[in-house]
């Protein structure tokens, strides 16, 4: 028998998404209405299993009576609300926000990023040649997973996974300010220096491949990482008892990388350094 | 919590700086950053980690808050440093020959040379006596020396000795008759508290101890007071909508952040009448219920400080802080400085929660408001020090006579900073409704010879008014009315000489270096609109289109006001002065 926890009791709360009437439970933010009703708002730093840090600006759309864009990702439906989503203010506002992001960072490995560029007509390329950027080459310092800053757009979720959301290792930070701010150990010493445990939930929650695992770094480097002859399948950790679902990603017979499923109730997307990266066991033949 | 710490170890000096801070929490943070900083110059691997221990905050957490604050180094750094505004006041008069003569006797900016560097700063808050300069001196105790307004040959003479531990002059004030805010500076010894209470100090409090909080929230709400940090909202609501929360406990925060560029009318009360500014946070605190208020003060501001700090000492010896005030019992509030470390961003109202809390100065978003979860998440009311400082007026005057001053939507007394190309640069009171010309002559104009070009008007936030408009009601709803604000009081006078052009691009270098990094609007846009105004100076291209569309993504999506307003004075330059074309 499941026992499905169905929570305390909640109102609904009434308003509009263009034009059309939406019911949604007291405390359903923008972005979850919409996401229920099947609509789709294009978001970078929304964590499905965080906290909104709500600092992308991707998803904003404009509330009637409020003087800017409000983020669907944080704000709370509240009766009689009237939204848009596809106004022009939003349009334009989604298009420049893109084309910001996609000016200073390296966005070719953030899924989903090149269709809405498209849909928005951005064009990162009109800032200019001279147009400054975060490149950098990527941070090496461990057999586990590689940091390549130049694709990190500040999303937050990192930190936030790291912290007191989840792992509260505290090994991450957002160091400096304005366009200098960056993710960084203290003093950018290097990982294996720091409070870091090598849990991946950092890498877990990245949306730019800005962390990514260093076999999946690796394969990408060489040419070989190819997501089309990948299989995932879920499956339970055999390191210990608590019974985390992990998700195993196998190309060519070979387990290339680990993930967890957001929606157990057990890990929320969260595992540990043997249930994440301890598998080469499994293919030494 | 487990703390994994860095090896590194703590001098002596770092040491004896950080123990006093033993048994504290988080929100010692910055104080303690401020210790270290102040006894060694620099903040060492070794100083932080003792800090981390001591008040048990992970490593990478207190670098990267560290590192949020530009009168921080994290570098080994030279004890004595000379901070040099550029800003936009020091700008229009001379700031860049005192970095040239400084980049000739002293090296580069930024370089060690001899014990010393020296570093271009954002306003320093002295726009009266531009272009000034700040020299720091690390040790026990820490010194500074104002040296404004600074030239050449003094700024270098400040880097080559030790300060004279000088905090600079007292406020001067050009103007005499008629005033109410001001009335105590320069007259009254902000020493002395028996000065204060001899020209009717602490009358407003005993006032408002024997009409009871409800009725302090009345008069407040029925003067009409308007906040004066820039965003004019009504005080009396904001207090009562924070009194009326149930949870506790209620928190009071001073802002005295004044990083608006050209504004300084907050030091000048700061330094001229400290005890004002207690004696209206106590009205506050009783109003709203709070029993502790904390005063978050630029860090650049060491006249402001001492003063300030003596205000508070006097009163707690004598019953005018602390338990059962005034004979009141059950009344009890105390007041604590918090001082910022340079960062402009730390004036929005939620930042100074983050920074007083001990985490990045960095907004929050709204909602919830202040009123329901401000500092350390509880009810907190935020007001600016000249907000404040109107409410013993209030209480003394009562609330109509307060109100007859000024027009009907905005009522009081309000005052203004004056610098740039003027004759006579200071702080001038005036009531609401004075016009730009009035206020303008009362300063004697732009100086001898010379035209008016533009004002900008409420800082780098605001916006230019031409010299067609003077003729503009200084007004909350007059300004609205003319597209433009008052902000926080600033008017800086260009006149036809003034550089229109590197005065713009100044104006995105500070909101591009002043931008907290965390939405991407501010962070980047702020970048592409400077990167824009520096093509258009150099080579003459057409920017406006992207400016505009840059500009109102800024405006429409950034999280708070700093990127909401960092396109406004921009945009009005283009639009009322036909710049950038």
């Amino acid at each position: 028998m499941t026992i499905v926890d169905i929570g305390i009791p909640k109102r609904l709360v009434e308003f509009t998404v263009d034009g059309a009437p939406v019911r949604v439970p007291e405390g359903s933010t923008i972005l979850d209405a919409c996401t229920a009703a099947g609509k789709e708002i294009p978001t970078l730093c929304y964590g499905d299993t965080l906290e909104p840090a709500n600092a992308c600006r991707v998803c904003m759309v404009e509330v009637e009576g409020s003087r800017t864009l409000v983020p669907s990702c944080s704000r709370k439906a509240e009766p009689g609300m009237v939204v848009h989503t596809d106004s022009e203010r939003t349009r334009i506002s989604r298009k420049v926000v893109l084309e910001l992001l996609g000016s200073a960072t390296d966005l070719s490995t953030t899924p989903d990023v090149d269709r809405w560029m498209a849909e928005t007509g951005a064009e990162p390329s009109r800032f200019g040649p001279d147009a400054a950027t975060v490149a950098q080459p990527a941070i090496v310092d461990n057999e586990l997973y590689v940091r390549d800053y130049e694709k990190c757009i500040l999303c937050y979720k990192c930190v936030d996974a790291c912290g007191e959301q989840w792992q509260n290792s505290f090994a991450i930070t957002v160091a400096g300010r304005g366009f200098d701010a960056r993710i960084s150990t203290e003093f950018s010493n290097p990982l294996p220096d720091s409070a870091c445990v090598y849990c991946g939930n950092c890498v877990e929650v990245c949306p730019t491949g800005a962390l990514s695992f260093k076999r999946e770094y690796d394969k990408r480097e060489d040419g070989t990482w190819d997501e089309s002859r990948q299989t995932a399948t879920t499956t339970v950790c055999t390191f210990c008892g608590v019974g985390c679902n992990l998700t195993l990603h196998v190309q060519d017979n070979e387990i290339v990388k680990v993930t967890s499923p957001h929606e157990s109730s057990v890990t929320h997307g969260n595992l540990c350094i043997k249930g994440r990266f301890g598998w080469q066991h499994v293919q030494n033949r | 919590m487990d703390l994994k710490l860095l090896d590194a170890v703590a001098s002596r000096e770092e040491e004896e700086a950080v123990a006093g801070f033993a048994g504290g929490g988080r929100d010692q943070l910055l104080p303690a950053l401020h210790a270290v900083n102040d006894r060694v110059g620099w903040l060492s691997q070794g100083a932080l980690n003792l800090i981390c221990e001591t008040l048990h905050v992970p490593p990478a957490d207190a670098y990267g808050v560290a590192s949020f604050y530009s009168l921080f180094a994290l570098a080994e750094r030279p004890e004595r440093v000379v901070h040099v505004c550029t800003d936009l006041a020091c700008r229009v008069n001379g700031a860049e020959t005192v970095c040239e003569v400084l980049t000739e006797h002293v090296g580069a900016a930024g370089k060690a040379r001899g014990g010393v560097t020296w570093l271009r700063s954002p306003c320093l808050g002295v726009c009266e006596r531009a272009p000034a300069a700040l020299a720091f001196q690390a040790g026990d105790p820490a010194t500074t020396e104002l040296v404004a307004p600074a030239t050449g040959a003094s700024a270098v003479l400040a880097a080559q000795r030790a300060p004279s531990a000088s905090d600079g002059a007292p406020p001067l004030l050009h103007q005499k008759d008629g005033l109410r805010l001001l009335r105590r500076v320069g007259v009254v010894d902000p020493s002395s508290l028996d000065g204060y209470r001899a020209t009717g100090g602490y009358a407003a409090l005993r006032t408002a101890l024997r009409m009871g909080e409800a009725a302090v929230l009345r008069e407040v709400t029925d003067a009409g007071l308007l906040g004066r940090g820039g965003a004019a909202f009504p005080t009396g609501r904001k207090w009562a909508a924070t009194a009326a929360q149930p949870a506790g406990p209620h928190y009071l925060v001073c802002n005295a952040d004044e990083s608006e560029p050209g504004t300084f009318k907050d030091r000048v009360l700061l330094e001229g009448d400290p005890f004002a500014l207690v004696e209206a946070m106590t009205i506050a605190a009783f109003a709203i219920g709070a029993r502790q208020g904390y005063v978050y003060l630029r860090g650049e501001y060491p006249r402001a400080l001492r003063l300030l700090r003596n205000a508070l000492a006097v009163c707690r010896e004598r019953g005018y802080l602390g338990v059962d005030i005034m004979g009141h019992e059950g009344f009890s509030f105390d007041i604590e400085i918090r001082r910022g470390a340079g960062a402009y961003i730390c004036g929005e109202e939620t930042a100074i929660f983050n920074s007083i809390e001990g985490f990045r100065g960095e907004p929050r978003t709204k909602p919830p408001f202040p009123v329901e979860k401000g500092l350390f998440g509880k009810p907190t009311v935020v007001n600016n020090v000249e907000t404040l400082v109107n409410v013993p007026l209030i209480l003394t005057e009562g609330a109509a006579a307060y109100r007859a001053i000024g027009t009907e939507a905005s009522a009081g007394p309000k005052l203004f900073c004056l610098s740039g190309n003027v004759e006579r640069p200071g702080v001038y009171e005036v009531p609401f409704g004075t016009t730009l010309r009035e206020l303008l002559a009362l300063a004697g104009g732009v100086p001898e010879g010379r035209s008016l070009r533009a004002i900008l008007l409420g800082g780098a936030a605001g916006g230019f008014v031409r010299p067609d408009e003077l003729d503009l009601p200084l007004t909350m709803e007059d300004a609205r009315a003319a597209k433009t604000t008052l902000g926080s009081g600033v008017v800086l006078v260009l006149d036809d000489l003034a550089d229109l052009g590197g005065f713009l691009l100044r104006i995105a270098e500070f909101f591009r270096d002043e931008s907290c990094g965390q939405c991407v609007p501010c962070r980047i846009g702020t970048v592409r609109q400077e990167e824009a105004i520096r093509r258009v100076l150099a080579a003459g291209s057409e920017e406006r289109p992207l400016l505009r569309e840059v500009g109102g993504v800024m405006r429409d999506s950034s999280i708070c006001g700093l990127g909401q307003t960092a396109w406004n004075a921009i945009e009005s330059a283009i639009d009322r002065l036909g710049a950038l074309r």
